[in-house]
């Protein structure tokens, strides 16, 4: 209405802090249900944390947080206040500090494969801390709101409103009216996993309308290989020795559904994608011995929920392979930040104990390093007794010990100074472009960032060529494009934000071209259809989900053009010469021709989609110790507005002037 | 704002208007009666003119903003016409009703004088036409915020308020005012009536100059409320007798019948 104009601004970029749950725990942010409003206070200087906290004469304050006071000293003291209503940090680059990981020290800890009856004296980070500069803010439970002001013209209006308004003269309080701003994030899961599926079951059960409090995070493991594998047929498969390539797909950061993850994630993918690039042409020509299987796991930030899956599934007989035809492993770790510096493999020492697995893993290393004899990159390995750092690889090692090697650009701890924060996006990857590009121009263009993250695509290609048994005459053959690379890494440098853009214009398969752009982003509970109720599934239309993004451009990397029609691609079972078991089928569009229409047409390729969702969903063991139990709350709406408020005084009064009136008519002659 | 400014600004606008129905017209089924009829006339009046407006404006040329402010003016001005227009014809059928209600009631005198009537109708009027007037107002005025971010006055609500309770008196003055020059043929009454309900409408489109809306209006309803009182029998002599409560030939007590 046009009151509600006069009083209220709303505004439109929202990017909350939402909770989630865990077995025993929750985490995150939780606003109260009509909205947690505080009077406007921008936190520049230790005088407004003071100003804030104790002396200011009109809480509950709504704190507006410069970059530079978004610690976790200054977060816990908000914490603990009862004079803060909620926070809003400004998030820029000025006054960011050298480093910030909101992520814990010990990414993972419990659920890796260091415990107290394997390798005791590593489990809990005792051997090599990974995250040292880590703050573990992701992790705490906040009462009140917490948002994350990314648009700068927004932010210019709240500062405009806090300037007008609320500004200190003097050193003396600013009059009413006050600007204040009020923050919408109530969350209806409490406590932790258990109570919350206890309540949702209760709900499903005995309710007409049932509410759903939580969802369990889940999504979809892509993998692919390199001789098609029968999907129909699960459980061990017969003659199959397979080299697993692995890499994780998800990232995160203190916010919801905003994390870059350059280094932590993007780097990984990028190199595994160039690598099957790679090695595709010519495993097909000269097949070695052994299948290589490529897998990119999601949910790894959340105790390895795709990995988890994978490897339950395996043991399950309910997946293409078991352990028994997993030969060894070879797992991309954070590989952005080598500056020219080496690699590092990292292997499991408690494993190495056993004789077998100790030389395969020896030898594994040292066709690691023939194969970077021939570039220019150097690979070494860490000191013997170094535990292995977070990665996928820790699960399969609980299942079986498995030869295996993570590889990353880290010996003791992550060089990553933003380790699943939003700060880590192509800015901290160095991805940076001459002056005076156009965009078109930057997607072609080949940062140094792309050329080095080629190198260790080829290294990779190279060690997966030679440990699964191929020839080495036919090493040379293997290049990654490093065209291809800054293809998959060109950065939008207005939000520094890494836009994963394709658009193979000048492609490899001659006729193929995807465009698609997408931020990416971390896991979210998709498993329910777009236009569902619960709003807090918010499937944006314009941002492609990273798992269909990497399906997709495997299809390309890996897949071969047919001449099947549209419902044929659809049905392939029906026709004689396709074989639904072995492959799947894409419709898609073509390359956009010179006037503009494009003509789709199907691709056949052995990419799949593997459901990633914990194990301890279906079993129903929602405390488990032993597989991830996180979940996230739902909501109905979040959303953010400001406004003036006026003096109590102002207040009150109203109530006393309408005594005075009330008082006087009782004396009108009435009989 | 709050909960508190919500009640203050609804007891300033019907504190009043409200006092008068409980305690003059809540015990007289009758008089309840006309009142809700009168206020249900006052909103078909509102009905017709603003299906006339909205029609306008749909026509209109929406990016053009004086064809807009010439509009809104013309609104306001065939809406005083039109409640006017229905005040006239309550009254015409009010009288219709007083004949027929003599005619079926045992007693000899009329239940309901006219002037009793005058009364009763001009506050069901002003009780419906507070009621659009403030109701929307009312409840926005119950979140947490105020109005001034865009740099309006903060006064608006309780400024709103009061401009009801006046509209509201104004309407029951009026159709004191109105019925009684009907009765009487004297047409300039009539047409004070009019032109005096036109200056408060336009006067507010000064707003958010508040004191140049209210005070004018204030200056209008004690007029008005002098003429009334006059209207209704009442003088300087027993206005002493009125005011404490003395005079047993007062206007509610003893209906004198036409």
């Amino acid at each position: 209405s046009s009151v509600e104009q006069k009083i209220y601004v709303v505004l439109n970029e929202t990017v909350p802090c939402v909770r989630l749950l865990n077995a025993t725990h929750q985490i995150g942010c939780q606003s109260s249900i009509s909205g947690d409003t505080g009077v406007l206070h921008v936190l520049e200087t230790e005088s407004d944390l003071d100003w804030i906290l104790s002396s200011g004469p009109h809480p509950p304050y709504m704190v507006i947080m410069e970059t530079a006071f978004f610690n976790r000293s200054v977060m816990m003291r908000m914490k603990n206040s009862s004079r803060v209503a909620g926070v809003a940090v400004i998030i820029s680059k000025t006054g960011l500090a050298d480093n910030f990981s909101p992520h814990t020290t010990c990414p993972n800890q419990n659920t890796g494969v260091y415990s107290e009856s394997y390798g005791s004296d590593l489990a809990n980070c005792n051997g090599t801390v990974w995250n040292p500069l880590g703050n573990g803010l992701s992790y705490e439970d906040f009462s009140f709101p917490v948002f994350a002001l990314k648009d700068e013209n927004q932010t210019q209006v709240l500062r405009k409103c806090y300037e007008d308004h609320n500004q200190r003269v003097n050193g003396s309080a600013p009059q009413y009216p006050l600007c204040a701003m009020q923050l919408f994030s109530h969350m209806h899961a409490v406590t932790d996993t258990v109570t919350c599926m206890r309540r949702t079951d209760l709900q499903n059960r005995f309710s007409i309308n049932p509410e759903v409090l939580c969802d369990p995070l889940s999504d979809f493991n892509v993998w692919t290989s390199t001789r098609p594998l029968n999907n129909s047929a699960k459980g061990h498969a017969a003659d199959e020795s397979v080299v697993i390539a692995a890499t994780r797909l998800d990232g995160r950061s203190f916010f919801w559904e905003q994390a870059p993850a350059a280094e932590g994630t993007v780097s990984g993918i990028v190199t595994l994608l160039a690598t099957i690039q790679a090695l595709y042409p010519v495993t097909q020509e000269a097949p070695p011995p052994r299948n290589i299987f490529f897998s990119f796991f999601q949910g790894e930030a959340f105790d390895y929920i795709g990995s988890s899956k994978m490897v339950y599934d395996m043991e399950k007989n309910d997946f293409v392979i078991d352990m028994n035809n997993v030969h060894s492993m070879l797992e991309i770790g954070q590989v952005g930040l080598r500056s020219g510096r080496s690699l590092w493999m990292h292997s499991d020492p408690v494993s190495r104990q056993n004789k077998s697995v100790d030389t395969e893993v020896s030898e594994m290393m040292s066709r690691m390093q023939s194969a970077a004899a021939g570039l220019k990159l150097t690979v070494d390995h860490p000191s013997v007794s170094q535990p292995l750092p977070p990665s996928s690889f820790q699960r399969f090692l609980r299942a079986r010990r498995i030869p295996g090697l993570v590889l990353a650009d880290h010996n003791t701890s992550f060089t990553n100074r933003y380790y699943e924060s939003m700060y880590d996006d192509a800015e901290n990857l160095n991805v940076t472009y001459p002056p005076g590009l156009t965009p078109d121009e930057q997607l072609v263009y080949e940062t140094d960032a792309a050329k080095s993250l080629a190198e260790v695509a080829t290294l990779v290609a190279r060690s997966l060529y030679l440990q699964a048994g191929g020839e080495e005459k036919n090493l040379n053959n293997i290049t990654a494009d490093p065209k291809i690379v800054s293809h998959m890494t060109s950065t939008n440098t207005h939000t520094h934000t890494l836009t994963l853009t394709l658009s193979l214009s000048l492609s490899l398969s001659p006729s193929l071209s995807l465009s698609l752009s997408h931020t990416h982003r971390h896991m979210t509970s998709s498993h329910t259809p777009p236009l569902s109720l619960s709003l807090s599934l918010s499937l944006s239309l314009t941002h492609t989900h990273v798992t269909r993004f990497v399906q997709y451009i495997l299809a390309n990397l890996t897949g071969t053009v047919t001449n099947l029609t549209e419902s044929q691609c659809q049905n392939p079972s029906e026709l004689s010469t396709e074989n639904k078991d072995l492959f799947s089928y894409f419709w898609v569009s073509g390359p956009a021709s010179v006037n503009g229409t494009r003509e789709p047409f199907c691709v056949r390729a052995s990419v799949r989609l593997s459901k990633a969702v914990s194990p301890a969903f279906e079993l129903l063991e929602y405390g488990s110790r032993n597989y991830s139990t996180w979940t996230e709350s739902r909501w109905k709406s979040i959303r953010a507005r400001i406004f003036l408020v006026a003096s109590r005084e102002l207040e009150v009064m109203q109530p006393a002037l309408v005594e005075l009136t009330e008082t006087k008519q009782k004396n009108i002659c009435i009989s | 704002m709050t909960v508190a400014v919500f009640f203050g600004c609804t007891f300033i606008a019907f504190g009043p208007a409200v006092a008068l129905f409980v305690f003059t017209i809540a015990r007289d089924p009758l008089r309840v009666i006309f009142l809700i009829a009168g206020a249900f006339f006052w909103l078909v009046s509102l009905l017709l003119s603003s299906l006339v407006w909205f029609i306008t404006v749909q026509i209109s040329n929406k990016n053009s903003a004086t064809q807009q402010t010439g509009l809104l003016i013309f609104g306001v001005v065939l809406s005083v016409l039109l409640q006017e227009a229905f005040r006239y014809g309550y009254y015409r059928l009010l009288k219709k009703a007083n004949e027929g209600l003599l005619a079926l009631s045992q007693e000899d005198t009329m239940p309901i004088s006219i002037r009793q009537l005058a009364y009763v109708s001009g506050l069901g009027f002003g009780f419906m036409s507070g009621a659009f007037s403030v109701v929307n107002i009312l409840s926005d005025s119950l979140g947490p915020g105020t109005v001034g971010i865009h740099g309006d006055s903060q006064h608006y609500f309780i400024s709103s308020a009061f401009m009801t309770l006046a509209i509201i008196l104004l309407h029951m003055f009026w159709g004191v005012v109105f019925f009684e020059s009907c009765e009487r043929q004297r047409w300039w009454g009539l047409g004070a009536v009019v032109i005096s309900h036109l200056v408060v409408s336009c006067v507010s489109f000064v707003n958010p100059h508040y004191q140049g809306s209210l005070i004018p209006t204030y200056i209008i309803l004690s007029v008005m409320a002098a003429w009334a009182y006059l209207c209704a029998g009442g003088s300087l002599r027993n206005l002493k007798l009125c005011l404490t409560c003395k005079d047993k030939d007062f206007l509610l007590a003893n209906h004198r019948p036409r």
